[in-house]
């Protein structure tokens, strides 16, 4: 039984009604609402009767469906039907709305933390399950689907069975050219795509000490991956950097006592966890999944396995059907995997350290994106990110390299919008699931760090490790310092 | 909510792990603002082949297993996004139970606030019930408040699920209506904890 940790801390703050039939009922600080799981919702209230209960604490933005060239013109009238919905929605319910036209716009698990929305000791729900990705500022941050978002839009409140915990330590030594997004893909090969079902994370350890904000919202981001609703890490002088003078977060005098509160914040040196796992990244590399969901990974001096090296006839089964998609032979090098679209963006890697690593990738590499790639997509996961990253010029040395830099969204993530990679495409990938079908029917994901698209993108395949470490260092590990 | 007491119905088998969301419900498919009308498109992707023609090979194409309101299933359903649209698409098709060894738990929370159960039976369970489908079609029958799986030959499997889960099924109930006989307790928290609007 978990105690005396964050988790339990932020809970027990949170109590409405507790333990009525074993559920408790606990207030959200802040909702989040976006276009596609959001327009059953507001129906469901019109039709009841109800109203928002807390339009003040709850942001709405369009991120999915909006396209990355003109975010003004949609051609699809069902896409544009849904955003149409949102605003109406916004306008009839007093919903502050981040629309297209906004400076502010863009991915919403991007502008919640740039913004400043995102504070520590929050409960913060989202229908969409990357809402983990908040955890990163010490926010108990989890998806929803849209019942529950019709419920939390009604009553600010959720009932939720009380969470158990699992400590993740992450430690070691890394290596430069190993990113956030290779440790947190190395934690789902290594322990499994459903570890962390029915258990809140709470990362802990050196390696997450020493992350920037960015770096801890990558690993929170694909907590889901793994399995777990939620993943948090506790907040520390990292995080009180980041946000002060967000523009939503406190300022002057509130400013200093939040500090204080959140400083509080941490799980006491006896709590107890429901359960706890070790990684250490000493030895990891840089790491590139070969088949269909996140947990068939592998680092890139490694190779694509056979099914029979699986005992399991279940799993073995998954990796045949999983190889047979991806059009992959056992025994191919990762580093021969030759790619012909990349992608660069997302709510796990479309920020500005990610930017910078991959810009830092290319102008290191020099020349030009690789013939055999027919696309290479550079999609800044806001307008915050837009402005920041041209400001440093990163805009010209994607587009100079033969880089599509776009509008931000959602784009190739998940292919509601126009950017769908094709039948048969290969993608190397910054986002997070590499599903059947998840970016178009029939494209095979590999998903990769900012740094290893970008490698991809002027080589045309992954880079093998003895040869490319120096670059990858370079790009310091997504650490992100100016180009 | 349909209430869900007890169910008799076909058994389909699919067997694979980890099936996630995104196959569950395409993302093409989730642009629509009705709730209803997602069961055309469920499991799109394995069901129809890239010409819009039933993919003979996918179980549910498959004449015996037309009309099944009983999904059998492997670790891990439901997996990844947290879109409500696919259990939306099971119950738009007709199921009314999807049995497996686990869920993803999102997944398990939007299928039960949709009258869907998702039913947990131990891996041994899943695995005897896998191989009864080997031999061909078969019902079973679900009891919610007896929380069993029974086969016509009488072989029955308990299960265990959340009590206050049990209860909303049973019922049928709303939850925010149930949730709005607390408005007192909401009041008083709010009272107690003032947040100051934030977003201005």
């Amino acid at each position: 039984m978990s105690r005396g940790t964050i988790v339990d801390k932020i809970w027990d703050a949170h109590h409405v009604v507790r333990g009525d039939g074993g559920l408790d009922l606990i207030y959200i600080d802040l909702h989040l609402v976006h276009e596609v799981t959001s327009p059953q919702a507001f129906e469901g209230l019109r039709l009841a009767g109800r109203r928002v209960r807390r339009p003040d604490r709850t942001m709405a933005t369009i991120d999915h469906n909006v396209p990355t060239d003109d975010p003004f013109v949609i051609d699809d009238p069902i896409a544009k039907k849904q955003i149409d919905v949102l605003r109406e929605n916004c306008r009839d319910f007093g919903v502050p709305l981040f629309d297209l036209d906004s400076d502010r716009r863009g991915i919403v698990h991007i502008i919640g933390p740039e913004l400043g929305l995102t504070q520590p000791g929050m409960t913060i729900v989202c229908g969409d399950s990357h809402t983990s990705t908040h955890g990163a500022f010490g926010a108990l941050a989890f998806g929803i689907g849209t019942s529950e978002v019709e419920h939390v839009l009604a009553t600010q409140t959720l009932w939720q069975a009380p969470p158990k915990t699992m400590k993740v330590n992450i430690v070691g030594t890394r290596h430069p050219a190993v990113t956030a997004k290779d440790i947190i893909l190395g934690l789902i090969a290594r322990f499994g795509v459903s570890f962390g079902r029915g258990y809140i994370f709470e990362y802990a350890g050196n390696v997450v000490r020493e992350m920037t904000m960015e770096e801890r919202m990558t690993v929170c981001n694909m907590s889901i991956e793994a399995g777990a609703r939620a993943g948090l890490i506790a907040p520390d002088e990292t995080t009180f950097r980041y946000l002060e003078a967000r523009p939503f977060a406190p300022k002057g005098a509130a400013w200093e006592a939040a500090k204080a509160r959140w400083a509080a914040l941490t799980s006491d040196p006896d709590a107890t966890y429901d359960a706890e796992v070790t990684f250490d990244v000493s030895d990891l590399k840089p790491v590139v999944t070969w088949g269909t969901h996140p947990g068939m990974a592998a680092t890139v001096d490694g190779v694509v396995p056979h099914p029979d090296d699986y005992v399991d006839a279940t799993e073995r089964e998954s990796v045949r059907r999983a190889l047979e998609y991806m059009a992959l032979a056992p025994g191919t090098k990762i580093s021969a995997i030759e790619v012909d679209y990349v992608f660069i963006g997302s709510c796990t890697n479309g920020r500005l350290e990610d930017l910078r690593a991959a810009a830092r990738v290319v102008e290191r590499i020099g020349g030009h994106v690789h013939p055999r790639v027919k696309r290479a997509l550079v999609v800044p996961g806001s307008k915050t990110v837009k402005r920041q990253a041209e400001a440093e010029g990163l805009d010209r040395i994607f587009k100079n390299a033969g880089f599509e830099w776009r509008e931000p969204g959602c784009s190739m993530c998940l292919g509601m919008n126009p950017d769908i990679a094709p039948p048969g495409a290969r993608v190397a990938s910054t986002s997070n699931r590499n599903f059947e079908g998840r970016q178009g029917p029939r494209a095979r994901t590999h998903l990769v760090s900012p740094a290893m698209a970008a490698f991809a993108a002027l080589t045309g395949r992954f880079a093998d490790f003895e040869e490319s470490r120096a670059v990858l260092a370079a790009a310091g590990g997504g650490r992100g310092a100016a180009v | 909510m349909q209430p869900f007491d007890v169910h008799t119905g076909l058994v389909v088998p699919l067997d694979r792990a980890n099936v996630d969301t995104d196959q569950i419900i395409p993302k093409q498919f989730l642009k629509r603002v009705e709730r209803t009308g997602f069961g055309q498109f469920l499991f799109y992707d394995w069901r129809y082949l890239p010409d819009g023609t039933p993919n003979p090979d996918f179980i549910l194409n498959q004449a015996a297993y037309r009309g099944a309101t009983i999904l059998l299933t492997r670790e891990n359903f439901g997996s990844g996004s947290s879109r409500e649209h696919a259990p939306w698409a099971l119950a738009d098709y007709g199921f009314r139970a999807v049995l497996a060894p686990s869920f993803a738990d999102i997944f398990y929370n939007n299928a039960v606030k949709n009258g869907l159960l998702p039913v947990v039976l131990p891996k041994s369970a899943i695995e005897a019930l896998f191989d009864r489908a080997a031999e061909g079609p078969f019902e079973a029958t679900i009891d919610l408040a007896a929380q069993t799986v029974a086969l016509s030959d009488g072989t029955t499997y308990a299960f265990d699920i959340h009590p206050e889960h049990q209860r909303r099924l049973l019922r049928g109930e709303d939850d925010i209506a149930v949730t709005e006989r607390y408005l007192a307790s909401i009041e008083a928290y709010e009272a107690a904890h003032p947040l100051p609007p934030l977003v201005k």
